[in-house]
């Protein structure tokens, strides 16, 4: 499959991409990899924004007393940070970019199960984005992107058109996650069984049953909050006889399984990159596998850890922690098996492999404080510091991100048919995973001497800490316009990329890249299982 | 006539479309179950902390028109189950029909809810700071009618939708867009109808009788 020498120059050929023409043509599109683009386009917007707020935030905490902004403005922005980054890229960054893209052809489907709902699924996120930054122009929001009660049905920002701008993200949500199930379903080419799937369509498929299960409650609650804001309904108010602990334990239900829900995809996409790097097929597929829906399992029942000290009772907090320390064990049976399959592969050293490591580093270390968060005693000193701040973007930003930079890498060819400069690719991957580290690890240490998070001010002796978070930041953000520049620029300026430049024998390659409209010339069918990579690994090595 | 090509272009076959649409429907039904289950959750929290309040809260709702309600939908649903039935036997014509009524039913059941929330705003049985319900002013008793007038409120949405729906279902059935081989979207519709109604069998006794 070296598509290379396969094309003779002539007329372009027709692939997705030109097939047909016009921003008309785009906008009405039912291609699941056009609106896998225009999911692309959208999530990648709402990293620059929420990046940005995030670039505000490090400057305002460059120094302990005021300097940049006021108060209230820092808080709008930490809570702007929030939403954006958590509803409108990280939720849909790898299912609804990736997943739409990919599943489908993955399945050796022409499509997805329904294509004008998945059409629906990508207005919807345009619309509630919309009003999401409407509310954010217009007022913005001080709460958080917790919206805890009952400070956020009494706060005079306009949370009311941020909560139901992240409502309608939410409907997105669900229909993309309806599609991906039914597709998975019913959709796969003959022969594909079960136990061939790829692992990325394992892990879509345990974000997807979360999607739809656990998104209606978060709508919910935020229309209920959004209700008392406006109409004074009062179902949290405890001046009424309301529980704003009920709030949280609504809340929760779908915001803690939502980390899954970014979570399982990036692993789905680092099994696959795993596999092609180390030439190697998956170590213990079906434990990989089964341990995408044990974490889906789990995730639901690990709630309260959220509420350790809100008035939780002990019991409840001891039975939420050891729930909570099972999905470490999921988690860890990932991680040695991609740590099995990468033994004595055959190991390229490209970008997406960079971020693999970086990805498993950050969630071996990110996963470890996770199991010590959960831990009730530890936590009730840690709550509420920026020792949970820390944690939790090292398994977001830390795993999340760079299980979405090496699927933008490894999968930029398959979408574009262009290549991106592998040298630039190092030099960013480096910048980012150092910038990352200078960002965070401080704040692990700020966060054990017990500086709360969200404080607009700090007492002087956390400062060398905070700057050097800054400064981090700083270096991460250097790495994130590097890669937009230069990905810009492959796709009119890359080397062409033929059919398959990894030699990978991942389904997505069995087209050509980019694919063409229906994705396959003819119902393609499927023998042997995904990730073979047949000859032992010393001797594929020698043959290269 | 039946149209001849009632498959779309991404199907290998009839019957898998039929499967996904079907295996569809029952997700998005697993969806809007949990959205209701947030709300059943926060009912049986403040049910279990003021129960007093709960009991003595639903004796001023209007039992009668309650229970006329609860027949009403559940005859509705017995006209789309039939509606689904004639469909697949191929008689389209009836099967309108019967989406007729049921859209009547779904009618009559909004117009008589609208007739209770009237009565909710007369007295001022309503939630929240809105409260101002005479003989009844225990603790917890605003959190009844903000919970009553959510889930009602939700559920009425519903049925409005479910009016929408199988008008539209209704419409394509009596212009013969059905035949007894293809009919999914008059199963479809009738499964969110069904949903529609599964919801008010636990609103009722929940709010009216117990």
């Amino acid at each position: 499959m070296n598509g290379a020498e396969a094309w003779a120059p002539g007329p372009p050929e027709r692939t997705y991409l030109n097939a047909r023409r016009g921003v008309v043509s785009w906008l009405t599109t039912r291609d699941h990899k056009r609106i896998g683009l225009m999911f692309l386009m959208g999530s990648l917007t709402a990293l620059l924004i929420g990046g940005a707020m995030a670039m505000a935030i490090r400057l305002e905490l460059l120094s302990p007393g005021p300097s940049v902004m006021d108060a209230l403005t820092y808080n709008r922005f930490f809570t702007l940070h929030g939403v954006v980054m958590i509803f409108l890229f990280m939720v849909p960054a790898i299912p609804s970019v990736f997943g739409n893209f990919l599943l489908p052809i993955m399945l050796g489907a022409k499509d997805v199960a329904f294509p004008r709902l998945n059409l629906a699924s990508f207005y919807l996120y345009l619309a509630g984005a919309a009003l999401a930054l409407w509310g954010m122009i217009h007022g913005g929001a001080d709460t958080g992107w917790t919206f805890y009660a009952p400070y956020s049905t009494t706060t005079p920002t306009q949370v009311a058109p941020i909560l139901l701008g992240v409502f309608t993200v939410g409907m997105s949500s669900i229909f993309t996650g309806l599609n991906f199930i039914v597709t998975i379903h019913t959709m796969r080419a003959p022969g594909l069984s079960w136990g061939r799937l790829p692992l990325f369509v394992w892990a879509v498929y345990g974000a997807s049953i979360i999607q739809v299960l656990a998104t209606p409650v978060l709508g919910l609650v935020l229309l209920l909050v959004a209700a008392e804001h406006t109409f004074g309904f009062g179902l949290f108010d405890p001046a009424r006889g309301g529980d704003p602990l009920l709030m949280q334990h609504l809340f929760w239900f779908y915001s803690h399984p939502t980390v899954y829900i970014q979570v399982l995809p990036a692993m789905g996409v680092i099994s696959e990159v795993v596999a092609c790097f180390s030439r190697r097929p998956v170590f213990g597929y079906r434990m990989v596998a089964a341990s995408s829906l044990g974490i889906a399992l789990v995730g639901f029942f690990v709630w309260g850890h959220h509420m350790f000290i809100a008035g939780q009772s002990t019991f409840d907090s001891g039975v939420f922690g050891v729930l909570s320390m099972m999905v470490g064990v999921f988690t860890a049976i990932k991680v040695f098996n991609w740590v099995g399959t990468l033994y004595r592969g055959a190991v390229s050293f490209t970008t997406p492999f960079a971020y693999l490591m970086g990805f498993l580093y950050f969630l071996v270390f990110g996963g470890m404080t996770g199991v010590a968060v959960a831990t009730v005693s530890l936590d009730v000193h840690w709550h509420d510091t920026y020792f949970v701040v820390a944690h939790f973007h090292f398994i977001m930003v830390g795993g999340v991100m760079m299980a979405f930079l090496a699927a933008l890498h490894y999968w930029f060819p398959k979408m574009f048919g262009r290549r991106y400069p592998e040298g630039w690719g190092l030099v960013s991957a480096v910048l980012i995973i150092l910038g990352f580290n200078a960002t965070f690890v401080p704040q692990f240490l700020l966060g054990n001497l017990g500086m709360p998070r969200r404080y607009y001010q700090y007492p002087e002796r956390f400062e060398a800490l905070n700057v050097a978070s800054s400064a981090g930041a700083t270096l991460l953000a250097f790495g994130f316009l590097l890669i937009l520049v230069y990905l810009l620029l492959s796709l009119r300026y890359g080397e062409k990329a033929g059919d398959n430049p990894w030699l990978s024998k991942g389904f997505e390659w069995n087209t050509r890249s980019p694919p063409p409209e229906h994705n396959f010339e003819r119902m393609p069918i499927i023998e042997g299982a995904p990730h073979d990579y047949g000859a032992p690994p010393e001797v594929a090595h020698a043959t290269r | 006539m039946p149209p001849a090509e009632v498959r779309a272009a991404h199907f290998a076959s009839a019957e898998q479309q039929l499967a996904a649409a079907r295996m569809g429907m029952w997700l998005f039904v697993a969806s809007e179950v949990l959205l209701f289950t947030g709300l059943f959750v926060a009912y049986a929290a403040y049910r279990f902390l003021f129960p007093e309040t709960f009991a003595q809260a639903s004796r001023h709702l209007d039992l009668f028109l309650g229970t006329l309600n609860t027949v009403v939908l559940i005859t509705s649903s017995l006209t789309v189950a039939l509606a689904v039935h004639f469909a697949s036997a191929g008689r389209s014509k009836l099967a309108a029909a019967m989406l007729a009524a049921s859209i009547a039913f779904g009618v009559a059941f909004l117009l008589v809810k609208a007739r209770e929330y009237g009565h909710h705003f007369e007295t001022r049985a309503l939630p929240g700071r809105h409260y101002g319900l005479e003989g009844l002013t225990l603790p917890g008793a605003s959190l009844f009618f903000t919970l009553y007038f959510f889930m009602t409120g939700l559920h009425a949405l519903h049925v409005l939708v479910g009016v929408g729906v199988l008008g539209w279902v209704a419409a394509r059935c009596y212009r013969g867009d059905f035949s007894a081989e293809y009919h999914t979207p008059v199963e479809l519709g009738g499964m969110y109808w069904h949903l529609v109604d599964l919801v008010w069998i636990f609103l009722y006794p929940m709010l009216y009788l117990i």
